[in-house]
């Protein structure tokens, strides 16, 4: 298989004279991407260090970290399991996930007057005031609680570890438990969302599917005043840790940010086109003047004119609207004139030889022609925005990005940003496909 | 003819005629009757978004509309030239002790004797932002694409992941990477960079695809034909046609970066976005019209040079229409 290619010397001659460009080639063509990589290089190594990447990273909450992950797509349980008289009485915080006295399977009382927190497996905690018995598969490891401090037991896994007067016990995913002189603070880890359906105060809470379904369908009123389906509607709407009703109404109000500017930029930029169209309308400085208007509406950013409605009107969709309508104004302004001006001219020339009035040339020699393109760009606006609004709405104009950015500055509810999250890639994927089909519609197969 | 007790001739039309137009008429009527629907539907989901926008917004569009024209009275710096002593750094006349009329202590001092105006600071903070995200992302787009093109892979699965992946980046809101990450590793601009630059590859990506696509394979063919690897295949025949629509469609991605990293900014991720965001809620005019000026010439600076390379690289061709994959 190994043969060499070999060229005599009159072939060597005859190819290096009939292709001079491939043998003799500049500096720049031999070097050039060569060198913008060294570039780029270069820059970036200035960049790490002028953004300080280095010790950000260092620095960075990495432990904290796995926590806001796992809240994503897991919650957890966070009693105080206090001492009180001899007595063990678990506490709990403002966001509990259980009701008052409800029986809760990984933690029950003990006869005598202790409590079992069960980790899975054979890990648990038996827990009294004087005494907190870690069992970490299926081995006990009694940790003493003597005057203001717990006391780790020799011997124990590299999970157990004294902390001043603490003992730390981790159970991995499952949770960890704290255990001081007065209290121990359990963390119990579950898969999913916590109450994502009825939270603790509604009557529907903790049943499984098919009871929620046959109450709402037969079973007897629980509320008099409204049927038990409207009761469940009700209490889904208005849950207390997950506010369905209002991120679903930010979220609308994200779309209606989006439609409103969209459809407004367009009706403007429509005739606006038209006078900074060069075949059109017949007036160089018209048209400069009309294309610098654009340029002026598009180059001031988006965010610039979101922070200054958001100063006047107060935070909500209008100012979103207003942004999104002033920049998209400007942006497809420039690509109307631009389709304008390159639409074939047999069409009007035909209109006007029969006499026709020049509103009469423009509507039927130029919008036919014109038109899917506009929609089309229209279109494509709508769904970029449809994301933009996102961001805009972070910055004040309200909607579901400011949610959003309050539920992440908590730094507790990243569940709750997980779902919006989701619903946001839903919406954007449901009108990206909507805007997909309705240009296929207007554009015809061929796409754009 | 003799049977003249149909219908009276209509225009002097023939019967066949007349059956033309009369369908014609009856499709133009529906079609006039589905135009009017839909406009009537498109106007009312237009006033019911209007009236939910307007009762949704804190403040009511035509209550606050006299207060809009007075914070714009009102929004005046005290001279002009408060705006250029606001963009150097100098110090002002109406100096109070506020930090409203505080500029000299934003100085960025470089050496004992020379300092940057804290504005043009924060723009290069915001412009490398873009410049390096839009470096990370064409990186990340560049490797990924040609792992979607139907002509270079032929495993259905592998491009359907790709493109699953990308298009998840794209839609992915920025400001929750942005706020994840400042939440690790404290606000800064390092979590705007990675936020722009995870966008920049699910929106460069499909772009990037796209063109691969589109790509002439009979290039491909002739080295398929010597025994070229697929790894030569593509660098050798599918490379040199990309590259400058590659090239042209990052430089529009940078165009969009340093709006996106302006914005990035506001929400926390640093840079002149944030100094904005602070100086307008804190109703500094001077400053404000500081910094809307500076943002301004840099927009229009940036897209004028990069639209002059994107000629200079592939012509005349039309990359304006690329703003659809933002």
């Amino acid at each position: 298989m190994s043969s060499v290619l070999t060229v005599n010397a009159a072939d060597r001659e005859r190819l290096l004279a009939a292709y001079p460009e491939v043998f003799h080639r500049s500096f720049l063509q031999r070097w050039g991407l060569a060198t913008a990589a060294a570039v780029v290089v270069v820059y970036l190594a200035f960049c790490f260090s002028f953004f300080n990447v280095i010790p950000t990273f260092v620095n960075g909450n990495w432990d904290r970290a796995a926590i806001y992950i796992q809240d994503w797509y897991s919650w957890r349980a966070q009693p105080r399991l206090r001492f009180q008289n001899g007595q063990v009485v678990p506490q709990w915080t403002s966001r509990r996930q259980y009701p008052e006295g409800a029986a809760i399977d990984w933690l029950k009382p003990t006869s005598n007057g202790g409590y079992t927190v069960l980790f899975g497996g054979e890990d648990r905690l038996e827990v009294t005031p004087s005494q907190v018995d870690v069992y970490i598969d299926g081995k006990l490891y009694p940790v003493a609680i003597k005057g203001d401090r717990a006391i780790l037991p020799s011997g124990a896994p590299a999970r157990m570890v004294q902390d001043d007067n603490k003992v730390n016990v981790r159970f991995g995913f499952a949770g960890q438990a704290e255990i001081r002189n007065s209290q121990v603070y359990v963390q119990r880890r579950f898969l999913g969302w916590a109450n994502f359906f009825f939270d603790t105060q509604s009557p529907f809470w903790g049943r499984s599917v098919t009871s929620v379904a046959g109450l709402m369908l037969f079973g007897e009123r629980i509320d008099p005043a409204q049927s038990n389906a409207s009761l469940a509607l009700d209490n889904f709407l208005n849950n207390g840790s997950w506010q369905h009703g209002d991120i679903l109404s930010k979220l609308m109000q994200t779309l209606v940010m989006a439609f409103v500017g969209t459809l407004f930029a367009t009706l403007i930029a429509f005739p606006l086109a038209f006078v900074a169209a060069r075949n059109i309308t017949n007036s160089r400085p018209v048209n400069w003047g009309m294309k610098r208007f654009f340029d002026f509406l598009r180059s001031i950013d988006m965010l610039i004119w979101a922070l200054f409605f958001t100063r006047a009107f107060g935070p909500g969709p209008l100012p979103g609207i207003a942004a999104i309508f002033f920049t998209d104004t400007g942006a497809l302004g420039k690509v109307y004139s631009e389709a304008l001006e390159n639409v074939d001219d047999k069409q009007r020339e035909g209109v006007k030889s029969v006499g026709a009035a020049p509103v009469i040339v423009q509507r039927y020699g130029v919008v036919p022609q014109v038109l899917p393109i506009f929609i089309s760009q229209s279109l494509y606006f709508w769904e970029s925005n449809t994301r933009s609004a996102t961001v805009i709405g972070a910055v004040g104009a309200g909607g579901i990005g400011l949610k959003l950015l309050e539920s992440m500055k908590t730094n507790a509810d990243w569940d709750k940003v997980a779902y919006m999250v989701l619903l946001i890639l839903l919406v954007v994927f449901v009108f990206d496909n909507l805007s997909n089909a309705l240009r296929s519609r207007v554009m015809g197969k061929k796409g754009h | 003819m003799a049977h003249v007790a149909g219908p009276p001739q209509f225009n002097g039309l023939q019967d066949s005629s007349r059956t033309i137009l009369d369908h014609y008429q009856s499709q133009v009527r529906t079609r006039r009757i589905y135009t009017v629907a839909s406009i009537v539907v498109f106007l009312v989901v237009l006033a019911a978004s209007l009236d939910f926008a307007n009762n949704a917004n804190s403040g009511k569009f035509f209550e606050r509309l006299p207060y809009f024209f007075d914070f714009i009275k009102s929004f005046v710096p005290n001279s002009p030239l408060e705006i250029f002593r606001a963009m150097f750094d100098l110090p002002s006349p109406y100096a109070d002790g506020s930090i409203k009329f505080d500029y000299t202590s934003d100085r960025v001092w470089i050496t004992d004797s020379f300092y940057i105006p804290n504005f043009f600071y924060q723009l290069a903070i915001t412009l490398n932002i873009a410049i390096v995200s839009t470096i990370l992302g064409s990186t990340g787009a560049f490797l990924l694409c040609f792992f979607a093109s139907t002509n270079l892979v032929g495993a259905g699965i592998v491009r359907w992941v790709v493109r699953r992946i990308m298009e998840i980046l794209r839609a992915f809101p920025e400001i929750v990477i942005a706020g994840l990450l400042a939440a690790i590793l404290s606000i800064g601009p390092i979590a705007a960079i990675i936020a722009v630059s995870v966008h920049t590859i699910g929106a460069l990506g499909k772009l990037f695809f796209e063109v691969v696509e589109n790509a002439d394979m009979k290039p491909d063919e002739g080295l398929r034909a010597s025994g070229a690897n697929w790894l030569e295949r593509v660098r050798f025949a599918i490379l040199p046609q990309v590259l400058p629509n590659f090239v042209s469609y990052t430089l529009l991605r940078t165009e969009i970066n340093v709006r996106a990293s302006t914005i990035i900014g506001a929400v926390g991720g640093g840079g002149i976005g944030e100094v904005f965001s602070l100086s307008i809620g804190r109703d500094h005019a001077a400053k404000t019209y500081a910094i809307i000026i500076l943002l301004l010439i840099t927009v229009i600076c940036v897209d004028q040079f990069s639209a002059w390379l994107r000629r200079r690289l592939i012509g005349k061709q039309s990359f304006e229409f690329g703003r659809g994959a933002a």
